[in-house]
């Protein structure tokens, strides 16, 4: 690295050209980290601190120790939430196999193909709210095309959102269309890059169907796989928008999960209890660092073998 | 090529796929379809319960003009551009400076600040919810689209520089390496060398997070109320409310609100699955 020509260097040698190479990342990453910091990283640990207090958002805080979290203990409706983002979590992963099923079909070469490609992606482009409204028309009871449907074999029409018993089922249902698209997309470009000689020697061998798919393919679509995993977990547990369009909550709060309950408990006509808001947030926060510390492991080990 | 190429099947086979392919699009697409028909009908259909028939008329087609003449329609669409534009110069710019920072330079701290973008860009949004109303409402910018644009741009900057230092680590070094024995300034490497091949990072970064922002509810319904700095997702919202049951307008007004962000992947959408599938795979 000291191939530059003394008297080059000297002639140049202010204080910033000698200490650009150290000097230049702090400078560029300053605006960055502090942006972030201030609105990211702190908010994090004021809400922690916040769930001691109990606050209405304009007068006085009190602190009330761990009362939040007691109370929480208590709070049937926080359960729902917790069982709710639970079923999410399971049935959100069902994106993955649906996506990997719908891209397996659309992986061939034939006329037209690329704009079918991008016509099965539609859904994810488009806002989780406009998806809400147009599932809740979907699933209308009097003029909805789900009920339509089953009416045409032979089924009596049901209510999904009005339904406690099948809410929930019917706004995953709702998220999970975006999401297989997704999905769908990162096994497609997975893919592209499968090595065709593998797949040769696993003909010459006599594989084929199933047996090639989980013991030649799936293993190369290992990262599309990983990647599919993680956007959709964190998609599950982040599940706002679909609820709070589709049914707000009920009926009877049984559609509620931990984002939306703490939103209501925090800033709606519930009453603004911002202390007890923070802690159902805090909870959620700790189940999502669960899987954020499992990704930022997974990235160090990489980065080391890199 | 995984499955078997369609062409080196049976006649048959092939074609069952070219013409299943349109029944399955059809299918899966079948709610949007379900919703731009409802958009085109005039009222009397939904009075006369002719919910799934052809509409009656080609008066349906004024819904779309009455969306934009006689709503608030036209100004939610106004306010989401100048929150989205905004928010997408702001963060593609801050995350080319730190993604240049922490791909190229190897220094002490460097792991850390970037899993600090990585970990924070998780984060659940509830977390932050609180305490950034909060800032905002201390700042006086709660209720405007400055207050939602700096919060967009903070937030994505973890995404984005994750995205942008993995693009950098992956340029070759050398051309670094050459550019430092010329005697070129390290900012000099910055501007000249490096962001001019990040011109596909750029690209694609911006359509993403074009559609994030575009499409980002919680946020909206958070830190701004009323038609003056709500962006179209909440909008929309309101709309319900105005146009309870008048589902034509209603299905005009959404598809309205999701055709910007539909559009951009349609101009870029190389771009925007590089972006998706680049995000996170090196």
């Amino acid at each position: 690295m000291t191939s530059v020509p003394a008297d080059y260097a000297t002639a140049k040698s202010g204080w910033w050209h000698r200490n650009q190479q150290s000097m230049t990342p702090l400078l560029l990453l300053l605006p960055g980290v502090l942006f972030f910091l201030f609105y990211v990283i702190f908010p994090i640990f004021q809400s922690f601190n916040l769930s001691f207090y109990e606050w209405d958002g304009l007068g006085e805080r009190t602190f009330v120790g761990f009362y939040n979290y007691e109370e929480l203990y208590w709070d049937d409706a926080f359960y729902v939430s917790l069982r709710n983002n639970l079923i999410w979590l399971l049935l959100y992963l069902l994106a993955i196999p649906a996506g990997l099923f719908i891209a397996l079909f659309l992986n061939q070469t034939v006329v037209g193909i690329r704009l079918y490609k991008s016509l099965f992606f539609f859904p994810f482009v488009i806002s989780q709210v406009v998806v809400g409204l147009v599932f809740s028309w979907f699933y209308d009871p009097t003029f909805g095309l789900l009920n339509e449907m089953l009416g045409f074999f032979g089924f009596d029409p049901i209510n999904v959102l009005g339904d406690e018993r099948y809410v929930t089922y019917g706004i995953i249902a709702a998220g999970l269309w975006p999401q297989t698209a997704y999905c769908m997309i990162l096994y497609l470009t997975g893919l592209n890059a499968v090595d065709p000689e593998q797949i040769e020697a696993g003909r010459l061998d006599g594989a084929k169907g199933g047996k090639m798919l989980w013991y030649i393919i799936l293993p190369q679509l290992r990262p599309a796989t990983f990647i599919a995993f993680v956007v959709t977990i964190i998609g599950a547990l982040r599940s706002f928008d679909l609820i709070s369009v589709m049914t707000n909550g009920g009926p009877f709060g049984e559609s509620r999960v931990l984002a939306f309950y703490m939103f209501e408990v925090a800033l709606s006509e519930y009453g603004f209890r911002m202390g007890y808001g923070a802690a159902i947030a805090v909870v959620l926060f700790l189940i999502m660092l669960v899987y954020i510390s499992f990704f930022l492991w997974k990235m160090a080990r990489d980065e080391r073998g890199a | 090529m995984f499955p078997t190429p369609v062409e080196k099947k049976s006649r048959a086979y092939a074609l069952s796929y070219q013409g299943l392919l349109p029944i399955a699009l059809l299918m899966w697409l079948a709610p949007l379809l379900a919703v731009a028909l409802f958009s085109i009908k005039p009222d009397v259909d939904f009075a006369q319960a002719n919910y799934w028939g052809l509409p009656s008329s080609t008066d349906g087609l004024g819904n779309y003009w009455k969306v934009f003449t006689a709503s608030d329609m036209p100004r939610y669409l106004f306010n989401s551009v100048f929150i989205t534009v905004p928010t997408v110069i702001g963060a593609v710019a801050l995350s080319c400076m730190t993604g240049f920072a922490l791909g190229i330079y190897r220094f002490k701290g460097n792991m850390w600040v970037f899993f600090m973008f990585v970990a924070g860009n998780f984060v659940p949004f509830q977390i932050l919810m609180v305490p950034v109303r909060e800032l905002t409402l201390d700042m006086g910018l709660y209720d405007t689209k400055t207050g939602l644009v700096l919060f967009h741009i903070a937030f994505q900057t973890g995404f984005c520089t994750l995205f942008m230092r993995n693009f950098i680590r992956a340029l070759p070094k050398e051309l670094i390496e050459a550019a430092r024995v010329e005697g070129v300034t390290e900012l000099q490497i910055f501007w000249h060398v490096v962001l001019p091949l990040m011109k596909p990072a750029i690209a694609a970064l911006s359509v993403l997070i074009f559609t994030f922002i575009w499409n980002d509810y919680f946020w909206a319904v958070v830190l701004t109320q009323g038609p003056d700095s709500q962006p179209v997702t909440a909008g929309i919202t309101s709309f319900n409310a105005q146009y309870r049951a008048a589902y034509n307008m209603m299905s005009a007004g959404s598809l309205v609100a999701a055709l910007p962000p539909v559009a951009m992947f349609f101009a870029m959408q190389r771009h925007f699955i590089a972006g998706l599938t680049l995000g996170a795979v090196k």
